[in-house]
């Protein structure tokens, strides 16, 4: 029984993710007439917090802030909304199964705290500011659309041209290293700059962190530009854990949202989305309503926004390919244990607990880790970084109890075994790594739950069980996020915009495509 | 004493071809080798009596048809026969032919997928359409982009121009192209594992990367420029074996005058107040020249031929840290008899041509993954030529000489240095891969040669036996290839060039690093260059 | 581990090689009748160009009857509920208006609204179509299926094909024994029975006359062929090479994938696709009904003026073929080029298929001149001859429509 929605739209978002309420804030403060539909229970996608078992809470899914777009963050004004980040950057933990772990304190390792040989200091210090410089490159581009090849306006090019010009203004030497290196592997460059195993392990993990790359893998490096790209708090390269968990940045959300004159609706799955007259007109819910607006914005992931909901009748043969050809089989899956007692990382001061402990001992490590993703087998011994919430945060936790959340890799989307079989297993492989670094942790494991990339498509509606809906490597980037002809937020549909993480920038707890796609919705008068 | 107006170190392909156009020039050149034969890594090699191999580089397709002509190669001796066809043997006993004729081709596709035998146009013509936007780079000297000089800016703006002209959609399809994995841009096409695998051999060889790697479907482009547009023809034998290429050369190069002197090795180069100025023999002989050309890699020659104290920090960390990984090794087999191989009739056109042995894209990373722990590959992936099926001098009626290119093969074992027995192990793992696919091939075998990264080292003096003189990455291609800001055959001291594979456009016998060094030598000595005919266009 | 070959249909295969070029079901009967081994390739088939004498031949189809092997033809079957859908998807014709039994001419696009190919979409029934074409396009239509209740199967050698063409081809199906073909119209298509099987024949044809095309199970072929060629032996059947065919088919104004414009899958250089506007296909694109490959491009281009080229009929001074000849405006500025030419035997006058530069063909008409290279005993004769646009077809003859059919 189809019913016709009375009020009519100027905008439907679909998807109350943070990029959907990003942009649905941002497009409610033009005074358009916004409604915001989620198909789950409560607003958040990806990033909320959730209680796993009695009297534990945790992150949903990311669980570390560490690139929040600062001109969000202003523009909405999510301060005034309740946003509260604890303070100062936390810091990485490289832990090391035999020796002492080392400390990476300040935004992104401004110190480093633990036995460390002095060239390797001096050298780590040279490659820090080296990278920030070069990320600093790249920065620009996280809050522009991706530059229009075929038609570049004055605009564009002034953008790319200031880009070419930064890059100038490096000097010779810079732009030479700058050019030599944005595509390298990350393991080559800490090779030419460091010798410790702990400190390139970590660097490793992070570059490869959601990413179907080894750190030998050619490109890898861009891994770690986003993230130093990315800031949080006026920090770059810092990392927070959020008061309350990711919960409270979608609530800050929300609250901007529905300031700013939004409806905000969960329990409401988009059927379809319908095309007359070869323009997006309105979203159909599950239940049969038809809801009209202007402009349809897609926050969810790009591959079911066409083919599921629009159908690939609507659009043509080449995009529907191109569509099939995006790479969005996720490697990462989250662990979150309910833990009788903090556990005792080896080695470890209190205060270090609560930072970002990382388990990544070598280069060689990760790569071998990564090795079995390329053939859908989970490592052996995975990497992880983990954090303990609870530790900052103790309404997370009953008392004396501990959360620990961990986003562990690589877990293939596609095991050949299959995660029916292979995630009791892999379970036991991860348990038996915390074990080396914090022993006794398993015996005070009151409750243990492992989202592989299966579950995470399923309970978030992430085709591939993708954070990044869409591998974020260089060739799925800018004019080629997430395919051609869909790279500005506008589709070859009229009316449908898209505005989730598979959009450039990318992915992470960035609000970056959310925020631009509203841009271009306002910029193109949907 | 004798003082040459350039000394070329290395009588490999490309100084030959260097010494070749700057004595043609009007320049008194000497060219030194240490070994006491020619050739570099394109040498025929008597090693058993009654063979000869081609025991380091084995196939001609990459070399400049421009720079044939320009040297007279044919006259000199230098014929090119082409490969017949290829086969890939998968394990199920089948094998995936491919034959020069399109139907044939298409059909053979077609036993394996209906599809993928239509994809394949569309997969050359994307393919074809890359070659043609970057061969034209290989005959010119790569732009410094951080350079404002008119010439550099110039050849940015044909770059850029080049790529504006390819449209919206096949800009961004570029931008992707140049930094996708092989595998991933196959299965964009492809649905059948062994058809992926055959198009992936071309993604990987001479490099240290699987085909999972992001970048390996540019290098696809490095082994298939031969074929654009016909104007090289395809892959093919040299008759006479490899040798045959250098010979042909080095024959050119004394009919112009030139003087080649073998057993000749450079200890170091002279340098005073920041110039070349010759180079010091290892028996202490000086020999001294206007300038100095280095057919060596860039570590070789900046890590051993001259002094630390005569270069830049920044450029020496940089030499450093440039990439040369030996990935490969070779074995050279005598046979008393063709080799059998039942997945094939024995009249197959596919036997006159490259054979491989593997079934899949991931066959192929695994064995990457053994190289990456510091092991050779259990299961290898070779590619053998048995060029004596086409070419009758290198042997007697009946016999034949095998060549098996080896992939992956690291330049040290587990962190030590390679032992004989390893070296012995090796050869067994390869042998025993053919022999799976080969009934009786052990015991046709009458003599085998077999070179790991150690003797390639050793012998041709490449660094840890990479045939590219260093990785095509992109952190080594164009305008960083070997260094930034010394893409251009140029050194930081006076008079001292390079024009080997280190250099752009990289590695293959392909000659273009000794031609565009020769150019900028020639612009730097400002003379003319009228026996320098222009590169080929593409139309 | 050992390798041990088992017996499989793919292995049983392998041998493809030594027959380079494919026969068709009709080889026997085409060598048969074939005194000049004038043999091409087509679509991987050995196919003839002439089989005794191309005069004669082209006259057959203009007078009598030609009969030609069109087996190679790249045929697919689109089959399923959503057939109509997809077919309606893929090519920028109105495909809701094509009923069962019918067939229209069609064209297809990429996204770029360039086009991919041309042919005929046959509908046999109203969830199965057939589609022939010049070139082969399986993986473009397999991914144009996604998303759509609909299969596709490539045909093209199961299925066998002949082209009746000519004045008497009617007549001859008659006395074949093809009750009622004569009540078939131009693009109608019906099934008559064949030795316990079926045969497909519809009212078409590549030739501008009256004509009709046979398509049978490939172990048919032959006493399909038989079945004809007795029938017609009193009315002047003769087998045909390409070289007529072409003849005929410039006449009639029709034009060839990869000659006359460059399939866009095959186009290596960015600049040589065309959109169907520009290769006088701009009248099957139906803009108003739902989405096809291209449309957004096309329409983009139509209202932006953005089109570069058109392709145009010419009638040139003289007798002399301007094949390949290149078009110049004012004698002297380049605009265009001639892709097929022939002296037209039907319209007694020198034609001629070009693409031209817009505006030039458009709205510039006047002051065209083709520049003609014959070489006459090792002499270029240049000519610069005048050349006129006119409509197409050259060539418009009455009973190419007529129904039923003058002789029948």
């Amino acid at each position: 029984m189809m019913s016709s929605e009375a009020a009519r739209f100027d905008a439907v978002v679909i998807g109350g993710g943070h990029n959907g309420l990003a942009c649905a804030a941002s497009l409610g403060r033009t005074g358009r007439k916004v409604l915001v539909l989620e198909a789950a229970h409560a607003l958040g996608g990806a990033v909320g917090t959730h209680e796993f078992v009695p009297g534990f809470h945790v992150s949903s899914l990311a669980h570390i802030l560490n690139r929040l777009h600062p001109e969000m963050v202003a523009g909405l004004e999510l301060k005034r909304h309740g946003l509260t980040l604890a303070p100062g950057p936390m810091p990485s933990v490289a832990l090391s199964a035999a020796g002492e772990p080392l400390v990476l304190d300040g935004a992104y390792g401004e110190r480093l705290d633990g036995a460390v040989d002095a060239a390797d200091r001096a050298g780590w210090s040279q490659l820090r500011s080296l990278l920030f410089r070069q990320a600093g490159i790249l920065k620009p581009f996280l809050s522009r659309r991706p530059p229009d090849l075929g038609t570049m306006s004055l605009a564009q090019a002034t953008t790319l041209g200031s880009a070419a010009l930064s890059l100038r203004r490096l000097g010779k030497e810079d732009m030479r290293e700058f050019l030599r290196m944005v595509l390298m592997n990350v393991a080559d460059v800490l090779d030419e700059h460091v010798a410790d195993d702990r400190l390139k392990g970590l660097l490793a993990f992070d570059a490869t962190l959601g990413a179907h790359l080894g750190p030998r893998s050619p490109t890898s490096l861009l891994g770690l530009y986003y993230r130093l790209a990315g800031e949080i708090d006026g920090v770059a390269g810092g990392q927070l854990l959020p008061i309350g968990g990711m919960g409270t940045v979608m609530a800050a959300l929300a609250r901007a949202a529905e300031a700013a004159g939004c409806t905000l609706r969960t329990g409401a799955v988009v059927r379809r989305i319908l095309v007359e007259n070869w323009r997006a007109c309105c979203v159909v819910l599950d239940d049969g309503t038809e809801i009209r607006a202007r402009a349809i914005v897609s926050a969810i992931n790009p591959v079911t926004t066409f083919l599921d909901l629009v159908g690939a009748r609507h659009v043509d043969t080449g995009f529907v390919r191109r569509l099939g050809n995006i790479r969005m089989k996720g490697d990462a899956a989250k662990l979150h244990l309910a833990l009788d007692a903090p556990p005792r990382f080896a080695g470890l001061s209190e205060t270090a607990h609560r930072g970002r402990l990382v388990i990544a001992p070598s280069v060689d490590h990760v790569e071998n880790a990564f090795n079995p993703a390329k053939y859908g087998e989970f490592s052996p011994e995975p990497v992880m970084e983990i954090t303990l919430p609870s530790l900052s945060d103790p309404s997370l936790a009953p008392a004396g109890a501990c959360v620990l959340s961990a986003v562990v890799q690589y877990a293939p989307y596609a095991l050949k075994q299959g995660w029916e079989t292979g995630k009791p297993k892999f379970l036991a492989a991860i348990m038996a790594v915390l074990e080396r670094h914090a022993p006794g942790i398993g015996g005070s494991v009151r409750h243990a739950e492992l989202l592989t990339p299966a579950d995470i498509e399923a309970r978030f509606r992430m085709p591939g069980g993708h954070w990044h809906h869409g591998e974020l490597q260089v060739d799925q980037m800018l004019m080629n996020r997430p395919v051609h002809g869909a790279d500005g937020y506008d589709t070859p549909v009229d009316g449908l915009f898209l505005a989730g993480a598979g959009s450039h920038p990318g992915g992470g707890v960035s609000g970056a495509p959310g925020w631009n796609a509203a841009k271009r919705v306002v910029e193109t008068r949907g | 004493m004798k003082r040459w107006d350039a000394i070329i170190i290395g009588a490999g392909h490309n100084g030959l071809v260097n010494a070749c156009y700057l004595q043609r020039a009007g320049l008194d050149v000497l060219v030194l080798e240490k070994n006491d034969w020619v050739g570099g890594a394109a040498v025929s090699r008597s090693l058993t009596p009654g063979f000869i191999y081609s025991n380091c580089s084995y196939v001609c397709s990459l070399f400049r048809p421009e720079i044939m002509r320009d040297l007279d190669l044919p006259r000199h001796g230098l014929q090119v026969i082409a490969y017949e066809g290829g086969a890939v043997l998968t394990r199920d006993g089948d094998a995936l032919a491919n034959y020069r004729d399109h139907d044939a081709h298409r059909r053979e596709f077609a036993r394996f997928s209906a599809r993928d035998a239509e994809a394949y146009d569309r997969y050359s013509r994307d393919v074809t359409r890359q070659c043609r936007f970057i061969q034209p780079l290989l005959m010119r000297t790569a732009p410094d982009p951080t350079s404002l000089k008119p010439r550099d800016l110039g050849e940015l703006l044909y770059l850029g121009k080049k790529f504006a002209g390819l449209g919206a959609a096949e800009m961004a399809q570029t931008a992707r192209f140049w930094t996708m994995s092989i595998s991933d841009y196959l299965d964009e096409y492809f649905e059948t594992d062994v058809i992926k695998a055959y198009f992936a051999l071309s993604g990987i060889i001479g490099t240290a990367l699987g085909p999972m790697s992001p970048g390996t479907a540019y290098i696809l482009l490095h082994h298939y420029m031969g074929e654009v547009d016909g104007s090289v023809g395809a892959w093919g034998y040299a008759r006479g074996g490899m040798g045959a290429v250098t010979q042909a050369l080095a024959s050119s190069f004394q009919a112009s005058g030139g003087t080649i002197r073998t057993d000749a090795e450079v200890d170091r180069v002279l340098v005073r107040a920041g110039k070349a100025e010759g180079v010091v023999l290892s028996g202490g002989e000086e020999v001294r020249a206007g300038m100095v050309v280095s057919n060596a890699d860039v570590k070789r020659t900046f890590l051993t031929l001259v002094e630390e104290r005569e270069l830049p920090e920044p450029f020496l960390r940089r030499v450093r840290n440039f990439k040369i990984r030996g990935s490969s090794g070779k074995v050279n087999i005598a046979l008393d008899s063709m080799p059998d191989f039942p997945a094939l009739p024995k009249d197959s056109p596919c036997l006159r041509g490259d054979l491989h042995f593997t079934d899949s894209v991931e066959r192929m990373e695994r064995g990457y993954d053994d190289w990456k722990a510091g092991r050779w590959s259990a299961d290898p992936f070779l590619d053998v030529v048995i060029p004596t099926t086409l070419d009758p001098t290198m042997t007697s009626p009946g016999k034949h000489f095998m060549s098996c290119f080896v992939q992956y093969c690291p330049p040290k074992v587990e962190g030590r240095d390679w032992t004989d027995a390893d070296r012995d192990a090796f050869g067994e793992t390869v042998i025993s891969q053919i022999a799976d696919y080969s009934p009786g091939f052990r015991e046709r075998i009458v003599h085998m040669e077999v070179r790991t990264p150690r003797e390639l080292e050793a012998e041709v003096g490449l660094t840890e036996g990479n045939i590219f003189q260093g990785e095509l990455t992109f952190d080594q291609l164009l305008f960083n290839r070997p260094v930034p800001g010394y893409a251009q055959y140029r050194s930081p001291i006076g008079g001292l060039y390079m024009c080997g594979s280190s250099t752009h456009p990289g590695g293959g016998v392909m000659g273009a690093p000794g031609r565009n060094a020769a150019a900028e030598i020639l612009r730097d000595l400002k003379r003319g260059t009228p026996h320098m005919s222009p590169a080929h266009d593409v139309i | 581990m050992s390798v041990t070959p088992q017996q499989s249909p793919r292995l049983a295969q392998q041998d493809h090689w030594r027959a380079m070029r494919r026969e068709t079901p009709f080889h026997p009967r085409l060598s048969a009748l074939d005194f000049r081994h004038d043999w091409y390739v087509w679509a991987g088939c050995k196919a003839p160009l002439s089989l005794w004498d191309e005069e004669l031949e082209y006259f057959a189809i203009r007078s009598q009857a030609g009969l030609f092997d069109i087996s190679p033809m790249i045929k697919y079957r689109i089959e399923g509920p959503d057939a109509e859908a997809c077919c309606e998807r893929v090519f920028v014709r109105n495909v809701a208006r094509l009923r069962p039994g019918r067939v229209h001419y069609t064209a297809w696009c990429d996204d770029e609204g360039h086009v991919l190919d041309d042919g005929t979409l046959f509908r046999l029934a109203e969830t199965r179509f057939r589609l022939c074409c010049q070139e082969r396009h399986l993986p473009w239509l397999l991914d144009s299926a996604i998303g759509f209740d609909v299969t596709v199967v490539d045909e093209t050698e199961a299925v066998a094909g002949l082209a009746l063409q000519g004045p008497t081809a009617c007549a001859i199906l008659k006395d074949a024994g093809f009750a009622g073909i004569e009540r078939l119209k131009p693009f109608d298509l019906a099934e008559f029975p064949h030795e316990g099987g079926a045969v497909t024949v519809s009212r078409t044809g590549f030739t501008g006359d009256l004509g009709y095309e046979l398509f049978v199970e490939a172990a048919d072929a032959l006493s399909l062929w038989d079945r004809l060629w007795e029938a017609g032996a009193r009315r002047g059947i003769r087998a045909i090479g390409y070289t007529a065919l072409n003849r005929a088919r410039i006449e009639a104004g029709f034009i060839v994938a990869n000659a006359d414009f460059i399939a866009a899958e095959h186009a290596i250089r960015a600049d040589r696709v065309r959109m169907p506007d520009e290769i006088g296909l701009g009248w099957l694109v139906d803009e108003a009904k739902p989405h096809f490959n291209g449309r957004r491009a096309i329409l983009d281009a139509r209202r932006r003026g953005t089109l570069k080229h058109i392709l145009v009929g010419l009638e040139i001074e003289g007798n002399v073929p301007a094949e390949h000849a290149l078009v110049y405006h004012a004698r002297k500025t380049e605009v265009g080029l001639v892709s097929a030419a022939i002296w037209s035997p039907m319209a007694k006058r020198n034609i001629a298929i070009a693409t031209l530069s817009r505006p030039y063909g458009d709205t510039r008409n006047d002051d065209l001149w083709v520049e003609i290279y014959a070489m006459r005993e090792g002499q270029y004769m240049k000519l610069m001859k005048r050349a006129t646009v006119v409509p197409r077809p050259f060539v418009k003859l009455d009973r190419r429509t007529a129904t039923p059919p003058a002789d029948c």
